[in-house]
């Protein structure tokens, strides 16, 4: 009894691949080509994880299985969200997938898996479960990304998806066999006691943490690991694209805090400056690249890369006020990015994709009220108040001056005007622009509601931002009290 | 008192609730419901400033009507909100002119009658906003939200090279608003994490070139809105292109937030980088005067030269404020309402000969006198009012510019005046040019006079030129004590030595 208590923290985790052996058995019995049943179980499953995850929720930070697992406020929130997220992936990408045959049991397996490796990634505590999450993680996305087998563009992606994602888990580990050499631990609190009091040898721990810092870029996709970006942004089906455009970012940045923050503290003053060198270049080729996309999900894909560039300048600039916008900063960027995925697939019909820029064109005509939620959701991107998506960028923005980081800060600040101009882009093509088509557009009840909420949350969030920043700044703040 | 201690809210979120309302009338079959809704929220957003005037106490400086609540704590924002002599009078422009943008456009707008009405609604709450906001963050809110709505009436209803002019709009100013967000950021750290502008006034900021930066930042923001040269080539393409009530709301609003940046920041934040770069300021200033005016006298287009009028009155504007006196800085306030006025009822003027012939080209008229004699007569009005004429409200404000700009430096005051060579000319030229003579073509030969609607909205803003020509007294009583704050602000240098 004592050892099943003992295990509380974990519940969550536990619970969640219980089900997913469950769901994956009674999967294999239902032959309806819907699979209502499998996909309530998931939305269930996901339900009861995040009671789970606030019923185990307790004040301050418990270890668990040799160190190996944290809970803490801040793995309890990023979880929530990520719950969330998935969820409302679910619901968007239901009536796109089911119109396209891809809504099978695999998927829905498939995404419980990579949520667990997400789950796992947040409260890892040690290199060894930092890698086993996010390994879980990434075969999961290689396996989606090509679930689409007869598209040449789906199998491409997913190919290159694979073997980039593979040398950047070779980089990773690589750093990782560096740092453990250099200081003889693999865990993350120790890591930190090793260099600030026994002093190793300081070559060896840059060396490392050169090749960690190139791993996490590629993950992130920021310049100049970003080349996969567009490709499988462009070539996976839309719904995997949503998936990992959203949760996966929140998992991202989990990670980063886990090594940079919590293991590599002390080296801080060399990350921030390789964080600098990527977010710079991540905001400047991203946004400049998007302007010369057609296609929805490419430009997409170079915003993405931006927004990225964008939550580093947070983390580099190495205080917990930094930490803590960051985190905000990945929590509304994945809210942004799952109601902009949500409308392309919203748009597109059987056999037709809405990904491409004219699709949008006249969409006011058509339907006021989604180009109005669009229009709020391109807005927040371009982080133009009162959106949320300022606030984001006013909070990350805030830490760096605070940190004397000024040029950086204007620098910042002359990209996401840069970015302003392809979002204003799509406002232009739905407002100013006549429709191609007049057709109907075949709206399901479920994904159109999610959409007003998503739409609206940006400007209610927007409106009142203090509350979720800080839930976001607390969490990290309780994280690294030791 | 009526709504007592929120009065400055419900001046800012009546005009929105009104246009989320309107937009809630949906498609074109209700465009009669929504104009009618609309009207109402517009005059009723008119009323409830009137009590800011009425209840207003001209003996202090203080900010009044002060309502101050948290909203994001995190970082010590307020939702603050409070006037002076200076922005109560912008406040109170701008609802007034939210009525005559509805009236005007009642007919002329056919399709998408709700989105139309609802966005000039909205942007008349947020303008109100940024007038009464006194915390930075909440400034900068509705500076940055206005600029939404504005897309999207240059974008939707404009000219043919709309899209152009709407991006390079948002542009524009965004390019500005983003560098004064940083300016604010680095002000909170430097006020010790305050972000209200009352506190910034008095922030210490010891060095010089600190100084000179941040005022960059916010000259960018501002030069931009105002427009000062050689930041100005937005506003021509934008108010060519715009509908008429988007042009009036431009000239007779839009501009005028600019200038009320640098006198709610720049000056009194940076008291010595604004004495340091007084010269720069007067210089660009001068140029807006002289030499806009004589891109102006060239102009074929209409709107484009009472767009290039603009830039060069909003010279005056600038040149009043940097000349740091009495004088010039009251006549700078009184030329920017009566710049909303005239500027504002030029733009009418031309979209009353749009609406019927669908030109904006002078060629393309003559002898309009004619067949529009009411016409005629309140266009001379505006047209002498805009060419500074004494008794009209465009007089005042230039005088008094010039009065202090003597007291500068003479030569400042001489190219100054020379605007009332160009303004008459180009002005009147083109009133000759558009108005006299024989009948041009078969478009003017089948101009109809304009209707009771139009009658209704010109003379509103006759009055208000002629009250304001012959008594200007209660509005530069209104503002007098807030104005000399800002003397006293800006003579207390905050560099030592």
């Amino acid at each position: 009894m004592t050892l099943l208590s003992s295990l509380s923290p974990a519940y969550a985790e536990i619970f969640l691949l219980v089900m997913l052996s469950v769901i994956l058995i009674v999967d294999l019995f239902i032959v309806s080509y819907t699979k209502t049943l499998t996909y309530l179980m998931v939305q269930l499953t996901l339900l009861g994880c995040s009671l789970i995850t606030v019923a185990t929720h307790q004040n301050g930070i418990a270890h668990l299985f040799n160190h190996m697992f944290v809970d803490d406020l801040m793995s309890d929130v990023l979880k929530l969200l990520t719950y969330l997220s998935v969820s409302m992936m679910l619901v968007y990408s239901r009536s796109y997938l089911l119109a396209r045959g891809l809504f099978t049991g695999e998927f829905l397996g498939l995404v419980l898996f990579a949520t667990l490796g997400m789950m796992v990634m947040i409260s890892a505590c040690n290199f060894l479960s930092l890698y086993l999450g996010l390994e879980l993680l990434a075969l999961s996305l290689y396996a989606m990304v090509a679930l689409q087998r007869d598209s040449a563009t789906s199998t491409e992606a997913a190919m290159k998806y694979f073997i980039l994602g593979a040398m950047a888990s070779g980089f990773l580990l690589y750093g990782m066999s560096m740092l453990y050499g250099a200081t003889g631990s693999l865990d993350v609190n120790h890591i930190a006691q090793v260099i600030l009091h026994g002093a190793p040898n300081k070559e060896l721990l840059v060396f490392g943490l050169a090749f960690i810092v190139a791993g996490l870029a590629f993950k992130l996709g920021a310049v100049p690991f970003h080349m996969w970006v567009p490709d499988v942004y462009h070539g996976a089906p839309t719904a995997m694209t949503m998936f990992i455009g959203s949760a996966p970012k929140l998992a991202a940045f989990a990670f980063v805090m886990r090594i940079l923050v919590e293991a590599l503290q002390p080296l801080m003053i060399h990350w921030s400056g390789m964080l600098t060198i990527l977010a710079v270049l991540s905001m400047a080729v991203g946004n400049i690249t998007a302007i010369a996309q057609t296609n929805l999900k490419r430009m997409l894909a170079y915003s993405t890369i931006a927004h990225m560039g964008f939550m580093l300048v947070g983390i580099l600039s190495g205080t917990i006020e930094g930490y803590g916008s960051s985190m905000f900063y990945a929590v509304v960027y994945v809210l942004m990015s799952l109601g902009g995925f949500g409308m392309i697939m919203l748009l597109s019909r059987e056999g037709f994709e809405a990904d491409n820029l004219n699709d949008f064109k006249g969409l006011n005509q058509r339907s006021p009220w989604l180009a109005f939620m669009m229009l709020l959701l391109m807005f927040s991107m371009a982080g133009v108040p009162p959106t949320v998506g300022f606030y984001a960028k006013f909070s990350v923005l805030n830490a760096a001056v605070q940190t004397g980081h000024i040029t950086l800060v204007v620098m910042a600040v002359l990209f996401s005007l840069v970015g302003a101009f392809y979002y204003l882009r799509i406002v232009k093509l739905m407002y100013f622009d006549a429709p191609e088509s007049h057709e109907k557009i075949n709206l399901q009840p479920d994904s159109s509601l999610l959409i007003s909420i998503n739409g609206l949350a940006v400007l209610a969030l927007g409106i009142l931002p203090g509350t979720l920043m800080s839930v976001c700044a607390v969490s990290v703040q309780q994280s690294l009290l030791h | 008192m009526i709504f007592g201690y929120h009065l400055l809210s419900v001046v800012i979120w009546l005009p929105i609730v009104f246009g989320l309302l309107v937009l809630a009338t949906g498609n074109d079959r209700n465009a009669k419901l929504a104009r009618t809704i609309a009207l109402v929220g517009a005059i009723l957003g008119f009323l409830v400033t009137i009590p800011l005037v009425t209840g207003f106490d001209r003996m202090t400086s203080a900010m009044q009507f002060v309502v101050y609540r948290d909203w994001i704590v995190r970082f010590n924002i307020h939702y603050h909100l409070g006037v002076d002599g200076i922005s109560v009078l912008f406040i109170l422009l701008n609802s007034f002119f939210t009525p005559l943008v509805v009236i005007a456009g009642w007919k002329v707008i056919e399709k998408r009658v709700a989105q139309y009405m609802a966005a000039f609604l909205i942007m008349s709450g947020l303008v109100n906003g940024v007038f009464a906001a006194l915390d930075a963050m909440l400034f900068y809110v509705f500076w940055e939200a206005m600029l939404i709505p504005m897309f999207i009436i240059i974008g939707v209803w404009g000219g043919p090279n709309r899209v152009y002019a709407a991006v390079k709009f948002f542009l524009y100013t965004l390019l500005g608003s983003l560098l004064m967000l940083v300016a604010l950021l680095y002000l909170y750290q430097q006020s010790g994490g305050s972000f209200s502008i009352i506190d910034f006034h008095h922030t210490a900021l010891p060095s010089l070139s600190i100084q000179v930066m941040l005022f960059f930042a916010f000259f960018m923001a501002f030069s931009v809105k105002v427009p000062m040269f050689p930041v100005h080539t937005w506003l021509p393409d934008a108010h060519v292109e715009a509908p008429t009530g988007g042009s009036v709301v431009l000239a007779a609003i839009m501009l005028k937030v600019g200038a009320y940046g640098f006198i709610r920041f720049s000056m009194p934040i940076l008291p010595d980088a604004s004495h340091y770069l007084a010269p720069m300021m007067i210089a660009l200033s001068l140029i807006a005067v002289v030499y806009i005016g004589l891109v102006a006298l060239t102009q074929a287009d209409m709107k484009k030269l009472v767009a290039y009028s603009s830039i060069s009155h909003m010279g005056f504007v600038t040149l009043g404020f940097f000349i740091f006196n009495a004088y010039g800085m009251e006549g700078a306030l009184l030329q920017m309402i009566s710049h909303g006025f005239v500027a504002g009822a030029l733009f009418l003027c031309i979209g009353v000969l749009y609406d019927r012939v669908h030109s904006r080209q002078i060629v393309d008229y003559g002898g309009v006198a004619n067949k529009m004699p009411v016409f005629a007569a309140f266009f001379m009005l505006f047209a002498m009012a805009n060419s500074g004429l004494p008794g009209t409200s465009g007089f005042v404000g230039e005088f008094m510019v010039i009065m202090g700009a003597v007291k500068a430096n003479f030569w400042y005051a001489f190219a100054a005046a020379s605007t009332l060579i160009f303004g008459a000319a180009y002005t009147l030229w083109m009133y000759k040019r558009v108005i006299f003579g024989a009948v041009a073509n078969d478009h003017v030969a089948h101009l109809h006079d304009i209707g009771a609607r139009e009658i209704l909205v010109f003379v509103v803003l006759a009055v208000s030129v002629l009250v304001m020509g012959l008594y200007p007294l209660p509005f530069a009583d209104i503002m007098h004590t807030s104005v000399n704050d800002l003397l006293v602000h800006l003579a207390t240098p905050k560099v030592l030595n």
